[in-house]
């Protein structure tokens, strides 16, 4: 699987507040989530990103709040892929569990701008940036993430292990 | 070798002997909860499993606290969901508006948080119960949904930071101020994926309210959890709120630890986190910031100490003509402590706003939020951007008695101020 699109860059700390105002948490339905995808740190992203576009950010990128509503808003968003230094915890266990692809990669949080055409495959673990022609290394998922990746997120996990499936 | 208090709950969750920092475990849960943010999307995927049950009827809390009293028609929407689902599954811990209260104030009241549990909820915040030597971390809405189908969850066994207070608290100084410090110190990544146990002589003096107070901030220095091990008050507390078992487990003398950090506490004073982050942390003494909105309450400080240690700087005074206070008992129990001990009068005659238990201003659902420019002084635990309103007004966080002291001066302010 891989992604390709333009880079948007944003900060260290980017909380999921930020990604999605608790103004709108008053519903889960993910096309208007995405409506406000990043509104708080950016208002006019969604007028500027365009499908297939890539998140650049820094570290403990999806900190505060465990709303699954954040990685939600971002894949209804059609962002292809996010790219971060490092990942808040639970964003990070929620973007796994509903399909989110998300790498952690510090070169390439440090060395992509804004602006920059990206590429990123998800089965090599390699990040090429085509206007700086440069090339970053993705850390790998663990074997267990990459086998509920491959499961298509946790709740199909869930129901082949209720089908008996895996025993 | 030793194992930590957070390795041996997880341990005996996994049904192992032992388990070390990095390892991978699939765990029994013993609790799981979600908030009317949160479980309307684990309720969902739930029903979409197709399974007539949930794991355990009375280990499912789901808690519609956070834009309750329902604040429009699409927030009533979500809190039916909840409601539906736990009469349809015989869910034994739902809590309708009148019974509701802040769920990580909740809990603890209702005896469902007790040492040596696992823990999970879909709300960040859910680290609150390591106060009571439980390990317990916040989910997303899929791992709750998992988790209500199988009583399981999965975990990379965290690697553990010690904290150490020793010393006397100052006047003022609570658990707020203690852990505002912390993170002030370490950062809000400083502990990422790590669990944060609190020792020291000094958390042995705090009370339970202060203890929970600390664990819930474990998450803004982006801990899995944090963590105290049992001791004679938190087995006093439990036993007067459950009569179900319970486990208390400590640290071997020999468990690994990250990192050590020790603090002297006879050190720090009332401190307030800056925006946008709480880790931006300075000495209250020294702010001045002028004020437009107080807020007193949340899973971080709306207990019947806080409210108390509100009242007795608020009693026989007015708060400032200039600022609004607003105070949230986090619960109905403690909404009619605070009645009883003549508090709740103490603040409206001080001209407080008094409202039912609600997340509500905390994470800017309603009941108080800030317009363009407004800025706020709340002892809640998040000053992020647009946090409680509009994107350009700003949080900032502090204890009960910096909150109540700066409600009167119309300024962030050390409360000897007030002498």
């Amino acid at each position: 699987m891989k992604a390709k699109g333009k880079a948007w860059r944003f900060g260290d700390d980017v909380n999921t507040d930020e990604i999605i105002p608790a103004r709108y948490l008053n519903t889960f339905d993910p096309d208007e989530l995405a409506r406000h995808c990043m509104e708080d740190a950016d208002p006019d992203f969604m007028k500027k990103a365009k499908p297939g576009d890539i998140i650049v950010a820094g570290k403990n990128f999806g900190c505060g709040s465990s709303r699954e509503h954040a990685p939600i808003a971002i894949k209804a968003a059609r962002i292809s892929c996010v790219i971060a230094d490092s990942y808040a915890r639970i964003f990070y266990r929620n973007s796994i569990n509903i399909g989110l692809p998300i790498v952690e990669s510090a070169e390439a949080a440090r060395g992509i701008s804004e602006g920059d055409e990206v590429e990123v495959d998800f089965d090599s673990g390699r990040i090429v940036n085509h206007t700086k022609n440069a090339e970053y290394a993705a850390k790998p998922f663990p074997p267990f993430m990459q086998d509920l990746i491959a499961k298509g997120g946790l709740m199909n996990k869930v129901k082949s292990e209720l089908a008996g499936k895996d025993h | 070798m030793g194992m930590t208090i957070t390795e041996k709950i997880l341990a005996a969750h996994a049904g192992k002997d032992s388990v070390a920092p990095g390892e991978l475990i699939e765990a029994r849960v013993d609790l799981v909860l979600g908030n009317d943010i949160t479980a309307p999307i684990a309720i969902k995927e739930f029903r979409e499993l197709g399974i007539d049950a949930v794991f355990d009827r009375e280990a499912v809390a789901l808690i519609p606290d956070h834009f309750t009293p329902n604040k429009d028609i699409k927030s009533a929407e979500q809190v039916r969901i909840l409601r539906e689902f736990a009469r349809e599954f015989g869910i034994v811990h739902f809590y309708d508006v009148g019974r509701v209260g802040v769920e990580h104030a909740l809990l603890p009241e209702l005896g469902l948080t007790r040492p040596g549990m696992l823990i999970i909820g879909a709300d960040s915040h859910t680290c609150t119960y390591g106060a009571m030597g439980a390990f317990s971390t916040g989910v997303g809405s899929t791992d709750m949904a998992a988790a209500m189908a199988t009583g399981k969850a999965w975990f990379k066994v965290p690697e553990s930071i010690k904290f150490v207070y020793e010393g006397a608290l100052n006047p003022y100084v609570n658990g707020k101020d203690l852990i505002l410090h912390t993170i002030g110190d370490i950062g809000v990544d400083g502990a990422l994926y790590k669990a944060m146990e609190f020792t020291g002589e000094a958390v042995a003096q705090l009370s339970l309210e202060g203890r929970l107070t600390m664990a819930n901030m474990a998450i803004e220095a982006g801990g899995k959890n944090g963590i105290f091990a049992p001791d004679d008050k938190t087995v006093a507390y439990v036993k007067s709120r459950s009569s179900k078992p319970y486990t208390v487990y400590a640290s071997d003398p020999d468990a690994r630890y990250a990192e050590l950090r020790e603090y002297d506490v006879s050190r720090i004073e009332p401190l307030v986190a800056y925006p946008h982050l709480p880790e931006n942390v300075r000495p209250a003494r020294e702010s001045g910031i002028v004020i437009d909105q107080v807020v007193i309450g949340s899973c971080t400080n709306g207990r019947i100490e806080d409210l108390r240690e509100a009242a007795a700087i608020l009693k026989n005074r007015k708060v400032n003509g200039n600022v609004r206070l607003i105070i949230i008992p986090a619960t109905q129990e403690i909404y009619r402590r605070a009645m009883e001990e003549g508090l709740l009068d103490i603040f409206v005659a001080a001209e407080a706003a008094v409202s039912a238990p609600t997340c509500g201003p905390c994470l800017g659902g309603h009941m108080g939020i800030l317009a363009e420019g407004e800025r706020c002084l709340a002892t809640t635990n998040r000053n992020f951007v647009g946090r409680m309103g509009h994107p350009k007004s700003e949080v900032y966080l502090a204890g009960p008695a910096v909150a109540a002291a700066s409600a009167v001066l119309g300024r962030i302010a050390h409360p000897d101020e007030l002498k």
